[in-house]
Parts: structure tokens; sequence; C-alpha cells
């Protein structure tokens, strides 16, 4: 398939910010506070970052906000009266400046909320969502995406994704979907026609660590290791990990009640918390953090494969970048590659 | 309404049982009459039932799809909600969402013998598909209850025991614990493993459907197994801490289960494939 | 680090210890918690300036408290924790062995908790000039303008818990984020949620801080949590006296004197 590539100038990015301003999107794009860059809704260009390899938070809660209010309700003299959320008030988003490892990410996350059950809340905003990826020109150790099938410059789960040409250079614009196209419709002027399609050498060098496939096998027979209690000694359970990654989406149901009103939420939550799995019996199926730890490897990469056919990771690295221990991900990875079973 | 996952039914409690210390039993009718029409479930199924600005609960449906009009649901005083659920009376409006889960495969059983062994507060999520075998009695050959409790208050569904007990086409043994029996006790004094030993039920064409407290299910299923049962007509469903009820918050992962969409109905064969995790 | 490796390795040798708790080399430029449980293993054990992370967190760790008899290598905020989390009855002399790495890089081993306390005792816990200046400033705001301040700087926070997980003194096996009947402190992330819960920890915190920064070095969002937690340590100071931990002695927020001052509320 021939995916239109355009040129776009270093300085028409600006102006494709102010021209998306001015047709009312919300721009969710990068800013960096206290030394770490995160998404939030961007008032002007001025507020965008743009020198950065991977933000701190993942930009999943564009779609599975960290609290989502999913009903109201009341109580009066006739019973009770509940209401759910008005779909109408959701606000369309540009998400500007995510990376090709994020950008799969949304379709790993997006399998948990229509497995079966088609999660309408997640899907509405995310209908709303036009994806403006960057491919990456660097890369850091932390990172692994060529590891589980992704690489610096895909084009995946992107509506347009831009390529800079080298430091301070110029944009390839690939415009990949019919949202992207919609997007070119209202700035054109910027998006030019151009024969330049090579992008390979401005990407980023990503070495291949370890071998997914192999990894899925050998998970099969390695629950009962005592790696995992190796690995997760300086794990101190708390939910970074699974807050920062773009492709967790455990939650946790909680009403809050004021007087006769009140509403119920949807929250985040992390299967690496001690009391994830607790019964209100006292009984807790996994006490230890080494089974935590365990469930989250396991879950990324063997039982999501199984069941939705596709992996819980996306390489990105924030999850070592923002733990407190230092419990690298990657260095894990490899060491259950090397384990002898 | 768009179709939101989580929003529940809104049910009124027409009718509360209290079944024995702590534990109740809920009748509920669908505030909405086009719910009531729209809803079906089968046996094994279960819900979240939530008190609104407190929170949610699973429960079985422990009453039959065979009758329609209302649904049940039993329920011990433990937690948070269920502490809030037992505080609420008769009127007051809760929500329900669901049916979600497996099944109990009824139909599978077919022309076959079934036996119904349960402890304690477990007997509610095998009350449903008893009295669903029940209501269709002639497609079974024989049935047989074992059910035990700690002590005669803790037995629940006590006027239902008595209506199994005088049906004549069922087998019912009660038992307590040793040292649970009041003064007047006429059934058996045992634990419920102990007692099924004793008993010793044909495993011929049969089926085991088996709920209780962990330790009781350790201790039956060697009997089961001594009593010539396969495992795969060994039947259980799983108690375990959820949330959503639809595969997605995560809590309920057991191995590659969900507890909530592949459960909580297991076969003894499917359970010892997963992790002990649960 | 030569002499913390010779001692760590003479300590599994000898079977004194099950494991020596130290730093390694992480990731890039950062350092980790290593545990070393077999002598060889202690050849990966470091210290330099990189050294922040607060190992006294481990002590109180379940999986690692059951290895038995531990040795930890304890720079003074470690040290201070260790003081604290014995005070509180979370550790002794029978399961923690103290390698004392000194201000200026010297191993010194002590004899017991008692030794350990001593030295700590020599050095004051002084809040650093670029924080003092950002708690001058909040000093000198109106409530309102305070107020905001926070709101806006806890904003982000998403309740990850990890300021929790890595502070020694946040040891609690259920913590009051945990208990839901009656539910405390609300679950989900919001502005006023996160403000309770960070609010709450501090004051959990007043007169056991022992400000190593922990909370804010393992934020994933740098959030400046740690102002919270020395405000209640300059207040502990000014209003109780002197500020160090101690292995006997009152705890600050679990004492009542008749002649307590109270400032604060009257």
């Amino acid at each position: 398939m021939n995916i239109d590539k355009r040129l776009v100038r270093k300085d028409s990015l600006e102006k494709l910010f102010d021209i998306l301003k001015q047709n009312s999107k919300t721009i969710y794009a990068p800013s960096t506070r206290n030394g770490k860059t995160t998404f939030k809704a961007a008032e002007s260009w001025t507020g965008v970052s743009s020198d950065y390899i991977q933000t701190t938070q993942s930009s999943k809660d564009v779609a599975f906000p960290r609290t989502e209010k999913i009903l109201d309700y009341s109580k009066n003299k006739d019973g009770m009266s509940v209401k759910g959320i008005d779909l109408k008030d959701i606000p369309e988003v540009v998400l500007w400046g995510i990376r090709p490892c994020d950008a799969i990410g949304i379709g790993e996350l997006s399998s948990i909320f229509n497995w079966d059950y088609k999660d309408e809340i997640y899907n509405n905003r995310l209908a709303k969502v036009t994806v403006l990826g960057f491919s990456c020109n660097k890369s850091d150790e932390y990172c692994f995406c060529t590891s589980v099938g992704g690489n610096p410059g895909n084009t995946a789960g992107s509506d347009i994704l831009f390529t800079r040409m080298g430091e301070g250079g110029d944009y390839i614009a690939e415009i990949i979907t019919e949202k992207g196209e919609a997007i070119v419709s209202v700035a054109s002027a910027l998006f030019e026609k151009t024969d330049i399609s090579e992008k390979g050498k401005y990407l980023a060098e990503v070495p291949v660590q370890f071998n997914h496939e192999e990894i899925r096998e050998k998970l099969d027979k390695f629950f009962e290791s005592k790696e995992w209690i190796e690995q997760s000694l300086k794990c101190l359970g708390c939910g970074a990990c699974a807050y920062v990654c773009p492709t967790c989406a455990c939650f946790d149901i909680q009403d809050e009640a004021h007087g006769k009103n009140g509403s119920r939420a949807r929250c985040w939550d992390s299967c690496g918390f001690s009391h994830f799995t607790i019964h209100t019996s006292g009984h807790n199926p996994r006490d230890v953090q080494s089974a935590r730890w365990r469930q989250r490897i396991m879950h990324k990469f063997s039982y999501m494969p199984e069941r939705l056919a596709v992996y819980g990771c996306t390489g990105c690295g924030r999850c070592s970048r923002a733990c407190p221990a230092d419990m690298n991900i990657l260095e894990h990875l490899i060491s259950i590659q090397e384990a002898t079973v | 309404m768009m179709d939101n996952l989580y929003m529940p039914y809104l049910m009124r409690i027409e009718k509360i049982t209290y079944e024995a210390p702590g534990v109740k039993t809920f009748m509920l009718k669908f505030v909405n009459e086009a719910d009531q029409k729209n809803f079906s479930y089968k046996a094994g199924q279960f819900g979240e039932y939530s008190v609104y600005g407190v929170g949610e609960s699973t429960f079985c449906i422990a009453s039959p799809p065979t009758r329609k009009g209302y649904i049940e649901c039993t329920f011990r005083q433990t937690g948070k909600v269920t502490n809030a659920l037992s505080g609420c009376e008769e009127g007051s409006i809760i929500g329900f969402r669901g049916p979600y889960g497996n099944i109990f495969p009824i139909d599978e059983w077919k022309g076959k013998s079934l036996l119904f062994i349960a402890g304690g507060i477990a007997l509610p999520p095998m009350r449903c598909v008893i009295w669903n075998a029940l209501d269709m009695r002639e497609n079974f050959k024989d049935v047989t209850i074992i059910y035990g409790a700690r002590t005669v208050k803790d037995l629940v569904y006590k006027d239902e025991l008595k209506d199994w007990e005088l049906r004549g086409d069922v087998k019912l043994i009660t038992t307590v614990d040793p040292g649970g029996e009041s003064p007047d006790w006429k059934g058996e004094i045992g634990f419920v493993p102990t007692i099924v030993e004793k008993i010793a039920p044909s495993s011929k064409d049969t089926i085991a459907i088996v709920c209780g407290p962990p330790v009781m299910i350790k201790y039956t299923f060697p009997v089961l197994a001594k009593l010539g049962f396969t495992d795969e007509n060994i039947f259980t469903t799983l108690e375990n801490r959820m949330k959503c009820g639809f595969g997605k918050c995560g809590r309920c992962n057991v191995g590659k289960v969900y507890v909530c969409k592949d459960g909580p109905v297991f076969t003894l064969a499917q359970l010892k494939e997963l992790p002990d995790e649960y | 680090m030569d002499d913390l490796i010779k001692r760590a390795k003479e300590l599994l040798e000898t079977s004194a210890v099950k494991v020596v708790i130290g730093y390694e080399e992480g990731t890039g430029n950062k350092t980790r918690a290593l545990f070393a449980e077999k002598p060889e293993d202690a050849g990966k054990l470091i210290f330099d300036s990189r050294c922040i992370q607060n190992l006294a967190t481990y002590l109180t760790k379940k999986e690692i408290k059951e290895k038995g008899k531990i040795a930890v290598a304890a720079t003074l905020p470690v040290m201070r924790s260790i003081i604290q989390l014995a005070s509180e009855f979370q550790i002794n002399d029978s399961n923690v062995i103290v390698l004392g790495l000194t201000p200026d890089n010297k191993l010194v081993e002590f004899g017991n908790l008692v030794d350990v306390e001593t030295f700590v005792h020599k050095f004051q816990i002084d809040i650093d000039e670029r924080n003092k200046e950002m708690l001058d400033k909040l000093e000198h705001m109106t409530q309102s303008e305070r107020w905001k301040f926070w709101i806006d700087e806890l904003a982000p926070c998403f309740k990850c818990y990890a300021c929790r997980a890595a502070c020694p003194m946040c040891y609690c096996h259920r913590c009051t984020v945990d208990f839901n009947q009656p539910q405390w402190i609300p679950v989900a992330s919001t502005e006023i949620g996160n403000l309770e819960w960070h609010m709450m920890r501090a004051i959990h915190l007043a007169g056991r801080c022992i400000d190593c920064d922990a909370c804010y070095n393992a934020c994933p969002l740098a959030i400046p949590i740690n102002l919270l937690t020395k405000k209640m340590l300059l207040d502990a100071k000014e209003h109780f006296g002197g500020y160090q931990p101690a292995l006997k002695g009152d705890h600050l927020m679990s004492s009542y004197k008749p002649d307590d001052k109270e400032n604060f509320i009257l």
C-alpha cells in the first residue's frame, strides 16, 4: 500500500499547531514540568516540548483517564435516579508527539477494552483522538521496541507519522488514515508534495535484545522458577510501572458519596500493589512481591498474547525509567531468556 | 442511555430472608419492566450487586433461570459492601450488573445422575443449579445433595432443605461439624468430606458439583477421586476477588484465565491447569 | 569501596548474616539496591555520591526479613532511618548489622545500635538551602496562595504510592488508604483526593521523617512532596524542641505532656 508522503518544513509545525487550535481542537502535547515531560492540554506552542526521547507517562489517559466517572446517582423520595455519562461531552483531541511505540500501545490497550465486552466509554474517547506520531531520531538504553515487534519509524497506530530528517531538519509526514487526511485538509499548504520517501537513515538505532517468541514459550515452563524471587527483591511494590505504562489497564471501581448524591468512578490500579487480589476474608492469592512481579511479566508476555493475540508491552522503557528501585524490565526479560528452566 | 458496561440495572428489594447469623437472601425485582423482559441468564452466572455510594460486591445469582420475574442473591455480611447491603430494607433500590461468567453445562448432564456437595455459605452458588435441575427433574437419574455447615444455625435455606428432604426424588444428607449439633439434630455429624466418604455415592454416570470453603474442597476432591470420579466430571465454582465482572480490570486473572469470563464454573481438570493463585 | 566489599564477603562467608544490602551499578548512570547472599556477590558492591536510595526501606520488607540477619551499608540518612525504625520496634540488634558509610567515605562497623545512635547524633538534620528558600516562600504566601500552590503541584499526582513505597517509615502492612471501612482517603486520583493523601502522609511522618528525600526521588513526576515532610520536620523542631531520631525517648505524635505548648492550635 502506498502511503501518501509529504514534506513539512520545520517552521510549519508551529503553524499547524496554531491552525488546529483555531479549529477548536484540544491538543494534548508533551510539556516539561519539574524536569519531567508528560502529556497535557497545550495552550500554546511555547508550552510544547520536543526534545525528549520518551515522556515520563504514556498518553493512555486520553482514552483511559486515571479517574473516569461512570455514573452519577441521587437518592430522592421516589427512590433512586442514576445517570450515565454523556458521551457527547467528550472533546475532539489531537494527540501530538507520541512515539511509534505508544501508537502501537493504543492498539494493545484497545484490545483489552474490547475483549468480547466493548467498553463504549473508552471507545468513544478513542474515536475522538487523532494521533500525530513522531518517529524516534534518538533512543536510549531503556528502549527496546524492536524486541517486541516494533520499530522507531513504525506507522502502525498513528494517523500521521512525522519523521524529522536529521538535527534541525524538516519532516517527512506519512498520511496513514482518513483522520490524518482530515488534518491535512485543514492545513494543506503546510503539507507539501515531495519525492523524499526514505526515512530509515534518520531513525534511531534500537538493537534487538531478546526474542519475544522464545520468551513466551519459556514463560510457559517458568512459573515455579526461583528467578522471580531474585528479580523482585528490590521491587518496592508501588504502582509507578503500571501507571506510566501505555498498555496497563488494571482498574478499580470506587463509589464516592456526598449526602444523598454521589458518583461511581473507574480509576487506575496496579497488580503490583500488595492488596490488589486480597479477599475480604483476608486470603491473598498473591501475597508476596515475587508472585506479583511474576504476574506482571506473565500477563504481558504470555497471557495477553495467548488470549488477545497482542503483547502487553511496546518496549517504550517507561517502567524502567520511572521505577524508584531500578527494576529494569529489559534486563529481567533478557535474564529470563538466558535462564535454564 | 448509551451502552455503558458499568451501568447497573435498578433493582428493588422485594423480600429479605434471614438465613443464618450474618447471612441474608434478597429477592430482587427489576424496577424497569423492560429490563425484566430482556433479562435472561443461565445457572452458574453471577452479578455485581451494588449499594450506590458504597460499592459493588460479587455474588452468584442464587435463583434458577426456570423461575421468572425475579432473581435472588444470598450473601454473608463480611466487608464494606455486604455490610451496607445488610442494612438495606425491603423496598430499597440497589444496583445489579450481569449476568456474567460461564454456566453449569446442565444440558450436557441430561441422562446422568447428579451429586451436589456444598459447605456453608457455598450452597447459594449451587442452589441455582440444584433448582434448575429439580425444575426439570425427569432429565436426570439420581439426584443426591450433601450439604454441611459448621453448626445447625449456619445452615442456609433451611426451608428449602426441608422441601428437598420431603420431595422423594432427592436424596438429601445434611451434616454439621462435630460439636455443631443441637440436641434435636437428626442429620449427620462430621465434616463434609468425611460424610461424602461415608455415604460413598456411586460415580457411575454421575456428575459431581462441589462448592465450599478452600479447606473443604481440598479434602473432598481426593474422596471423589477414590470413588472413581474423573476430573472432567467434577465441577466447581470459584470464588475470587472481582471488580468489573467482564475481564478487564485484571483482578481475577489467574494464569491464562479470567475467573469472571472463563469461569467461575470450572471442571477439576481445568482447575488443575491453573497456577495456585486463587 | 574495598573495605566494604571485604567486610561484606567476610560476613557472608562466616554466615554472620544471611544477606548484605548495599548499592550496585544500575541502568545508565543510576545505582540500585544489591542483595548479596553469596560472598562472590559482594564484589558488586559500590559506594559513591550517586548512592542516595534509602536502603532502610528494605529492612521492613517481609521477603527480606524472612532471610534472617541482615547487614546494611548505611549512609547517614539510612543510619537515621535505622535508629527511627529501631525506636519503633521494627528492627533491633539481633537482626541488623550496620556497616556505616560516613560522610567522608569511610567504612565504620558499629557493634550495636547504640553506637549508631551516638554517631548519628554528631550531625544535625539540616534542610538544604534550595528547599529552605522554597519553604520560606511558602511561609510567606497567604493561605489561599498556598492552597493554590499545592492543588497545582499535586494535580499531576496519580497516586502510584512510589513515595510511600520508598519511604522507610511507611512500613504499615495495611496503609490508611487500604482501609475501606471507613474509606478514610478516597482511592481515585482527583485534585482534592491527591491533597488528602499527601497531607495525611505528611502528618503521619511528623516526628519520624529524617529528611532523606526518598519520597521526592521516587516520585516519577518529580512533585516536591518532600516540602511537606520537611515542613513537618521544622514544625517538630520549633514546637517540640530539638530533632534527632533516638532509640529511647518520647515519640512526638504519640506522647502527651501536660505542659505541651500547642502553639499551633491556640
